[in-house]
């Protein structure tokens, strides 16, 4: 499933631009890759994350995998109810999955990202 | 790289949309519905494993038995017919070639089953020592299907199949009996701490086997991919060769000593630097780890008290089971004692971990 109004990374991840704001998951392509999430490791509130680097990471229970940034700027909001229920990252990826909110360094790294129609066919190729 | 081998199933798991994953050199499943899932269904009401992987050797002839005592630890001469016993082939230094199960067909005769990727190594190692003893050595792998039924419900759910009573096959005993109308080795074993049996037959007649037992089954069953073997045998404190045994660790570290019969007559490889060990006090042991605080342990990672590196994490997981973040971990002996606390080095931070009783779960 791919969600139109959002922007995707080819790491999987997925963003949702609200103002100078990035809300930001990972796709459910990546979740069904993954399997069962058991586990999650989010920055603090404040911190500052770079586009392309890890911000944290995502355990099923075969797999660890770090979750790269689509853009650089400083975490505004964690969505701590992950660190209880990680399973969340697999029932809803693009809902209560989301992962944290960035406040934009610079909005044109978001010119880097695909759009729904470029993701899906990204997934195909990578098949 | 060689193409994967494949066991006779392989259409099967992907038809029934299982993920697959390079395990040994065998394209098998990892999962079918998800991991937790299937480790739950076992736990609760029933699993179907394919391990048509596994390594069968037959070993018979007049020195069969005599064989065995040099190449395995345990006494295979306490074994009646139809009884199986875990059994671990050492190298002379006491590290360990592989773990295996002996089944004993008859007087001059055992059946060896061997983990699917050390099958050609075993083959190749019992061949290595076969000196003047009368004994044949078939490696009869290729031939043999195998398909594990594990979880409470198992024995109902093949007593539909089979007409042997199940009941009179007792823990690690087998006979042999005909299942959906083929003939087959039905023992009371499996690798998930539950009950349960594993089921050996030909080849070819494995996906008759597999779709009538699940079918069977029915809403009691599920199909079962190598993750939820993984968690499940670890939850178990089931040893896996490459991670609590291995070429670097004995049998006495890994805690089996109970399968390693230093007082039998014959001198089997790797009895002398085992007694030497024994004898000098086991510098390494097996423990099992709860976290603390959040992490979870993967194999590998390095396990340290008060700063010092102490061992390493053999297993590491997520337990379905128990809801907790556990971890078997071989460790300097002298920090093993249950309750004491630890620390697990999980990307460059070291995570408050204690020692805990095992085996994490038990039925």
């Amino acid at each position: 499933m791919i969600k139109s109004e959002l922007k995707y990374s080819k790491d999987h991840e997925w963003v949702l631009v609200e103002g100078n704001k990035a809300k930001i998951g990972i796709s459910d392509h990546a979740q069904d890759a993954l399997g069962d999430v058991v586990f999650v490791e989010l920055p603090e509130e404040g911190d500052e994350v770079t586009a392309n680097e890890s911000f944290g990471t995502v355990e099923s229970v075969k797999a660890v995998s770090d979750v790269y940034s689509p853009v650089s700027g400083k975490v505004v909001e964690v969505n701590e109810a992950l660190l209880d229920s990680p399973e969340l990252i697999n029932s809803d990826p693009y809902g209560e999955g989301w992962m944290i909110v960035v406040e934009l360094d610079d909005a044109s790294q978001l010119d880097g990202l695909m759009s729904a129609e470029e993701y899906e066919a990204f997934l195909k190729e990578e098949e | 790289m060689a193409e994967l081998k494949k066991t006779p199933l392989n259409e099967v798991h992907r038809a029934l949309g299982a993920k697959m994953v390079d395990f040994g050199g065998w394209d098998m499943p990892v999962q079918y519905s998800g991991i937790i899932e299937e480790h739950t269904a076992v736990r609760t009401k029933a699993g179907l494993f394919d391990v048509s992987h596994m390594g069968e050797i037959r070993v018979k002839g007049t020195d069969a038995l005599k064989f065995l005592q040099k190449m395995v630890s345990n006494d295979v001469s306490r074994i009646k017919t139809y009884q199986i016993q875990y059994n671990i082939l050492c190298l002379p230094t006491g590290g360990v070639v592989d773990d295996l199960l002996v089944h004993k067909e008859r007087d001059n005769e055992y059946l060896l089953v061997v983990n699917a990727s050390n099958t050609d190594k075993d083959f190749k190692w019992l061949l290595e020592h076969k000196e003047d003893e009368n004994v044949e050595i078939i490696n009869e792998s290729p031939k043999t299907g195998q398909i594990a039924i594990q979880g409470p419900l198992a024995e109902s759910i093949l007593q539909k199949l089979t007409d042997v009573n199940l009941a009179d096959v007792k823990f690690y005993r087998y006979t042999y009996g005909q299942v959906d109308g083929v003939k087959c080795l039905i023992s009371r074993t499996g690798y998930t701490g539950e009950d349960g049996f594993e089921v050996y037959c030909p080849w070819e007649k494995t996906v008759q086997l597999w779709n009538k037992m699940l079918e069977t089954g029915g809403d009691n069953i599920l199909p079962c991919g190598l993750g939820a073997r993984d968690t499940l045998r670890f939850e178990a404190k089931m040893p896996l060769y490459g991670h609590e045994l291995g070429e670097e660790i004995t049998p006495l570290e890994a805690g089996l000593a109970r399968f390693v019969a230093l007082d039998k007559e014959e001198d089997f490889i790797g009895k002398s630097a085992l007694k030497a060990q024994k004898e000098a006090g086991i510098p390494r042991k097996i423990v099992g780890l709860e976290m603390l605080d959040r992490g979870i342990p993967r194999a590998g990672y390095t396990v340290k008290k008060d700063g010092k590196e102490i061992g390493f994490i053999t297993t590491g997981s997520y337990s379905p089971s128990l809801d907790k973040n556990l971890g078997l971990a071989l460790i300097d002996a002298a920090y093993a004692d249950i309750g004491n606390e630890v620390a697990v080095a999980i990307r460059n931070k070291d995570v408050k971990a204690q020692i805990v009783p095992t085996p994490f779960y038990k039925r």
